[in-house]
């Protein structure tokens, strides 16, 4: 009987926690005009795709997707390939103060991009960069980077040296080390990294809000948030488009639960 | 090099930044402490503070605390709708948190979703943002707990259970400070994500009605773009980026005694 309870109250909790999530789908697949009859609450009287479709190509929401990719692809490749070459340099090649240049790392993944923004956005404009995605992706490589280099020198630094002594004897320069034997043994946590900074910079609002005015460069959660409040935005709508923000979210989660939940902790560092 | 420019230059030009008075444009003019001198009595300043203080309770606190229980009780549920539980705790974690207030802003609107006004009223909207913060926060934490329980002898539940102690007192007594890193490690990602937000308030009420809710990133991104008050909101930002700091540093020694 005490379990019975305890599982009521569990799944009424669950049953609240994804509400919003159920309200939205089901007035994003209602008719606007079975929404007034009906409320919010009722189940679609039939699937209407049009409210979706509508605000597809309204806002052209595909390219919003494709901005969004880009810069996260982008960002999580070289945040990584830029991570291993700092940490290896780091870790292994254990260059002066390799202690004070983490503690900085760390820090300046801490300070708050409210600190940085204005000047980021004064240098952006100097230099030409300013409503362009390379500013994104520099700013957001270096940032991830940072972290990145921090967690994979703690990684590194554990890293068993014969192995990388023997690679020495037999002749091989240290860039043929990192390749050929730091990174495919450190590949797991490489991966890790990988699909977090993809998510990472995909979830990212602050920055892109400022530097992506132009309304074919903005990404996904910018484009939604700015949009919010436009006139066409009527209730149907206006879940359509809520709805076309979480897809995307939930359709990384369930490719990458794997990873996730295996790095979540590793990540929580952050 | 890069991180140079990216991150060290830009934090120390915001620094020199807060000692102007600057419209973006043009030469900046030397205002020595004159910025953070109006920022003591500034009462929107410290409205905003108060508002991040609910927001860590909101973010941090409660999420922790309802997180623990409820990590505690699903790991002792285990099976299959342990699994599904946790799952359907964690998925708003999984939206970028613009995208969770896009939804709530939805739920929320006094013509849409639930057809309430509570963001729109100065005396509930701090409340209904610090709701919708647990529930997009509350998936994280139970998370990292579980797996922390997992790390945990089962054997020292065991024998508590043998000796008699109830539920509560094997939480109290073995769970809680088995779990302290993690307490440690989760307290202060989210309390620092709280001195940060942003994204939300942008989507949800934009610092309003009336200040209700206003936040000093917020505060700070008003006097930068559309206030044109560069000075002023460098010295916010830089004050904002000091409590972060001081903050960290904090739980980081907080973490290291035993």
């Amino acid at each position: 009987m005490r379990r019975g309870s305890l599982m009521v109250a569990l799944f009424t909790l669950a049953g609240a926690m994804i509400f919003p999530f159920v309200l939205v789908a089901l007035n994003a697949v209602k008719s606007p005009a079975d929404y007034s009859t009906n409320g919010p609450f009722s189940l679609p009287s039939e699937l209407y795709f049009k409210g979706l479709v509508d605000f597809w190509f309204r806002v052209d929401f595909g390219e919003k997707i494709w901005n969004s990719f880009l810069i996260s692809a982008s960002v999580a490749v070289l945040a990584v390939v830029l991570s291993v070459l700092n940490a290896y340099a780091l870790g292994i090649g254990r260059i002066k103060g390799r202690l004070w240049v983490l503690v900085l790392f760390l820090v300046g993944n801490t300070l708050p991009q409210e600190a940085l923004v204005f000047p980021l956005f004064y240098l952006a404009r100097e230099v030409g960069l300013y409503d362009t995605h390379l500013a994104m992706i520099i700013i957001f490589t270096v940032v991830q980077a940072a972290f990145g280099t921090y967690l994979l020198s703690a990684v590194l630094g554990q890293f068993p040296r014969e192995l990388i002594e023997a690679a020495s004897m037999d002749g091989a320069g240290r860039f043929t080390v990192l390749m050929r034997v730091v990174v495919p043994i450190s590949r797991p946590t490489l991966a890790v990294l990988l699909i977090f900074f993809f998510i990472w910079t995909w979830n990212e609002f602050f920055l892109p809000l400022i530097f992506l005015v132009s309304n074919d460069l903005q990404t996904v959660p910018v484009s939604l948030a700015v949009l919010q409040g436009e006139k066409f935005m009527d209730a149907t709508t206006s879940s359509a488009s809520a709805l076309l923000g979480i897809v995307p979210a939930v359709v990384f989660f369930l490719l990458f639960q794997r990873t996730l939940t295996r790095g979540i902790t590793v990540g929580a560092i952050k | 090099m890069l991180f140079a420019v990216v991150i060290v230059g830009p934090f120390l030009m915001n620094i020199a930044a807060s000692f102007t008075k600057w419209s973006g444009v043009g030469t900046p003019r030397w205002a020595g402490l004159d910025n953070y001198a109006r920022l003591l009595e500034d009462e929107r300043f410290w409205a905003s503070f108060q508002n991040n203080v609910a927001l860590i309770l909101a973010m941090a606190v409660v999420p922790t605390v309802l997180g623990l229980v409820l990590a505690a009780v699903l790991f002792d549920l285990r099976g299959r709708s342990s699994v599904v539980l946790r799952a359907l705790y964690y998925l708003p974690q999984v939206l970028p948190v613009a995208v969770a207030g896009v939804v709530w802003r939805w739920m929320l609107h006094p013509e849409h979703g639930l057809k309430v006004d509570w963001l729109g009223n100065p005396d509930t909207a701090l409340a209904t943002v610090m709701a919708v913060m647990v529930w997009f926060q509350l998936g994280y934490p139970l998370v990292i707990f579980m797996a922390g329980l997992g790390r945990i002898d089962p054997a020292l539940g065991e024998a508590a259970s043998i000796d008699g102690a109830g539920w509560w007192r094997r939480f109290w007594n073995i769970t809680l400070p088995q779990l302290r890193p993690e307490i440690f490690v989760v307290l202060a990602t989210c309390t620092i994500a709280a001195l940060k937000v942003f994204g939300p308030i942008f989507v949800l009420t934009r610092g309003g009605p009336s200040d209700a809710t206003l936040v000093p990133s917020y505060f700070s991104y008003l006097n930068f773009f559309t206030k044109l008050d560069v000075g002023y909101g460098s010295a916010i930002a830089t004050v904002l980026a000091l409590v972060i700091v001081v903050v960290t540093a904090l739980f980081l020694r907080a973490q290291e005694r035993p």
